[in-house]
């Protein structure tokens, strides 16, 4: 087991653990975003900065702080490791630095976008970004293309994490789609016009963390804070068959595989059971999905509220916030 | 003259085919190192030359070949770097085109050092025409005893293809280069791991520069502390410099690493001075990448000690006042020459240049270069000027390879030394509409102006 401080919380990890999946073990304030890291993806990660921290020490045997802020989702821990992360300026600058980059060329599109509420950069935004944006040149587009009868490509708003294409490459054996052209004229696309259409696609639509990728079933029909969702789950010879249903009264919107607490899908689901059971009754309802407290999905008040876990986890929040008061008054840079 | 161990033979007529390249003693490294060295002998004397890479990062070649992963059992591959295309460097190009076989003999003895069975040499695809010229070398030699199965019957065997690129910069970066020869999109890797220890596919890999592996037929031959007595302090050797711009004789120069920098401009023996009788405003001394100098700046450092061309005197006073060697791309500006003008055109080609993969680099080097249009076109506005030097310091250090950082630094480097240049062009947009607006009247900052009056 190796020992790893970060933001000055120890914690012990096994051997191959990286920096990020260290921080998601303690939780909290502490875990750096990650925008092109999946951990169900093999290959993702260390592409879109998001996840930078800085080393302060190497290791116990190596004290010298690592001279450039690293990627923290590929940055494998060594043993007396010290991370610096939301303690220190330079690193909050730099997410600052990288949330600007990626919404450079991003359309504002978010009063259209079905993305809105559960969008993995509005939420990277609004924690790390500024309120206003110095970029005043034009900003690239894309030609609309089409790439598949369930699948909606907006080009202009992909910030090219990856994740689609190790999508593609892990769950199905032909190599459909992937990135062509360099620099900020990248596009994801099909090989010549050709339509994505095997068994596993759809779950494109759940690992894209903008509203590059979304559903054409469910284009328009609803904003996501106003469904209310349900784990449910059926037999399904090709996949798990565990699913969220987005409801409206009896009404199935959509499907979608289930995320966990940092908006990664740990089971993949096929097509069929993504877009072919809209019925309730295809079904089975396990129960209303827990959404966390600070998500705007978590507004629409379907869930009953434990008390006793949000009391503590306000306290939780005042001491924190406590603390870091503490350490303005002391001059420490917090 | 100085001393010429690359060029030496560069006027002999036929020195690119093998008859006259053997004649010049030129296969020699082969016979010594494969018959009467081990592949570590070979390693300790590139340790002891010095040498350093001469793709542009200066790493000590030694070093870099001992980090080579030995405990694997997985082949190992040698690839050469002939993917020159840092602006303002043309060295590599003249080393193939006019002596090919001091490169084949280079990768022989290099490979021998390393362990390596197969090895590459990755040459952009815009060098077309050199293409055949190696290929028709590698033949030769291969008739010659000194590849294939079995060279000079010493039971080491070495197969080497030429790979052309197909115009990238970005696969001049190594673990890019790796992954196109792999038959992917150029992508830089994350580092670590290393080439050494996983590189072309998966196996440790060594990858060095054109002239790099070209002089180490030359250290084997006169021996590594022989070498290591050419040049200065740790910049030992030779370099190769590709001089351009506005001097009176551009073209490639081998010098001994430690002659001074004015001597390299003016003497008759080098660049012959400026052109048209015009004065210097500006050099650029080590390809696109590294920070732009001023006149008095490259030719003696802040402290006032006059310049060596070497890789300590260049970088003397970090970036603040000073820069890099480099790959020797030496663009000299004389004073007709726009500041902003240049720093647009390094900033379009990085943009263009950019694979796409991290955020920062993908949209700072096209942000970049939009504002610098506007300056330039006389629609700058004073705020762009530390916009710039903000984005580039956004960009510097957080990108997943150093184009990144060679996108950032011209661009810092530019307003840091010439700020009243950029200020000029908001402050008289009319005057700056005409593309050639200081070649009758050149710019003169404002201070200078004024201590004159």
């Amino acid at each position: 087991m190796l020992k790893v401080t970060i933001d000055g919380i120890e914690t012990e990890v096994a051997e191959g653990t990286t920096i990020l999946q260290a921080a998601r073990q303690i939780g909290g304030e502490i875990v750096p975003p990650a925008m092109c890291y999946y951990s169900s993806l093999k290959n993702s990660g260390g592409k879109c900065r998001a996840c930078l921290v800085k080393v302060a020490q190497g290791s116990a045997r190596d004290p010298r702080p690592m001279p450039k802020l690293v990627p923290s989702c590929i940055t494998g821990v060594q043993d007396g490791m010290v991370v610096e992360n939301i303690t220190n300026p330079q690193v909050l600058e730099a997410r600052k630095g990288v949330v600007e980059f990626l919404l450079l060329n991003h359309p504002l599109d978010c009063p259209i976008c079905d993305q809105a509420g559960e969008c993995d950069l509005q939420n990277f935004a609004y924690a790390h970004g500024m309120a206003n944006t110095r970029y005043e040149e034009e900003r690239r587009t894309f030609e609309p293309h089409e790439i598949g009868d369930k699948i909606k490509l907006h080009m202009t708003r992909c910030i090219l994490c990856y994740r689609c294409t190790y999508v593609a490459d892990q769950l199905t054996d032909s190599r459909v789609h992937g990135v062509l052209n360099r620099g900020d004229r990248a596009e994801i696309s099909t090989y010549i016009e050709k339509a994505i259409d095997n068994e596993f696609s759809g779950n494109m639509i759940d690992v894209c963390p903008v509203g590059a990728l979304t559903d054409k079933t469910f284009r328009f029909q609803s904003r996501v804070w106003f469904t209310k969702p349900l784990d449910a789950h059926r037999e399904c010879s090709k996949c798990c068959g565990k699913v969220v249903l987005w409801t409206r009264g009896e009404e199935v919107l959509r499907v979608t595989a289930r995320k966990d607490q940092y908006g990664e899908v740990k089971e993949f689901i096929c097509n069929e059971c993504r877009y072919d059971h809209k019925n309730l009754n295809d079904w089975v309802v396990e129960g209303p999905r827990h959404i966390e407290r600070n998500s705007v999905i978590a507004q629409n008040h379907y869930e009953r509220i434990d008390l006793q876990k949000l009391k503590l986890e306000v306290e939780r929040q005042l001491r924190f916030q406590q603390g870091k008061r503490l350490n303005e008054s002391n001059n420490i840079p917090s | 003259m100085g001393k010429r161990l690359l060029l030496k033979d560069i006027d002999v007529p036929g020195i690119n085919t093998f008859e006259v390249y053997r004649r010049q003693g030129g296969y020699a490294s082969v016979e010594k190192a494969l018959k009467t060295m081990t592949p570590d002998d070979v390693i300790e004397e590139v340790k002891k030359s010095g040498l350093r890479g001469r793709g542009g990062a200066g790493f000590p070649t030694g070093m870099k070949w001992s980090f080579l992963d030995r405990k694997s059992d997985k082949p190992r591959y040698l690839i050469c770097n002939a993917d020159e295309s840092e602006p303002g460097t043309f060295k590599d190009r003249y080393l193939m085109e006019h002596i090919p076989h001091s490169l084949i003999e280079g990768m022989i003895v290099s490979s021998y050092a390393l362990g390596a069975n197969t090895s590459y040499i990755y040459m952009r695809g815009e060098f077309r025409w050199i293409f055949p010229i190696l290929e028709k070398a590698i033949e030769e030699a291969r008739a010659a005893g000194f590849l294939g199965q079995n060279i000079l019957g010493t039971g080491y065997s070495l197969e080497v293809y030429v790979h052309p690129g197909a115009g990238a910069y970005i696969c001049g970066e190594e673990t890019a280069q790796i992954e196109s020869l792999e038959g992917k999109r150029g992508n830089p890797r994350n580092k670590p791991p290393f080439p050494a220890v996983v590189g072309l596919y998966g196996c440790p890999t060594v990858v060095n520069n054109v002239e790099s592996i070209a002089t180490v037929p030359h250290i084997l031959n006169m021996g590594g502390d022989e070498y290591s007595k050419i040049g200065i302090g740790k910049s030992t050797g030779t370099k190769l410099i590709s001089a351009s711009g506005h001097i009176n004789k551009p073209g490639v120069y081998e010098i001994e690493l430690g002659l001074p920098v004015e001597e390299f401009i003016y003497s008759d023996e080098y660049c012959g001075g400026i052109w048209k009788g015009r004065k210097m405003k500006a050099v650029v001394a080590g390809g696109s990448s590294v920070p732009i100098l001023p006149a008095d700046l490259i030719l003696k450092t802040a402290a006032g000690e006059p310049r060596l061309m070497s890789y300590e005197s260049l970088a003397d006073g970090g970036f603040q006042t000073g820069t890099m060697l480099g790959s020797g791309g030496f663009v000299v500006m004389d004073e007709t020459t726009c500041i902003v003008r240049n720093t647009w055109s390094f900033a379009r080609f990085y943009h263009h240049e950019s694979c796409g993969q991290c955020s920062p680099c993908r949209e700072g080097t096209g942000w970049m270069e939009k504002v610098l249009h506007r300056l330039e076109h006389g629609e700058g506005r004073m705020h762009d000027i530390d916009l710039l030097v903000n984005v580039a310091k956004n960009i510097e250090g957080n990108t997943i390879c150093p184009l990144g950082d060679a996108a950032a630094w011209p661009v810092a480097a530019a307003i840091r030394h010439f700020r009243e240049e950029f200020e000029y062009h908001v402050k008289y947009p009319e005057k700056v509409k005409d593309p050639k607006h200081f070649e009758k009247e050149p710019f003169v900052p404002e201070r200078v102006v004024a201590a004159t009056a």
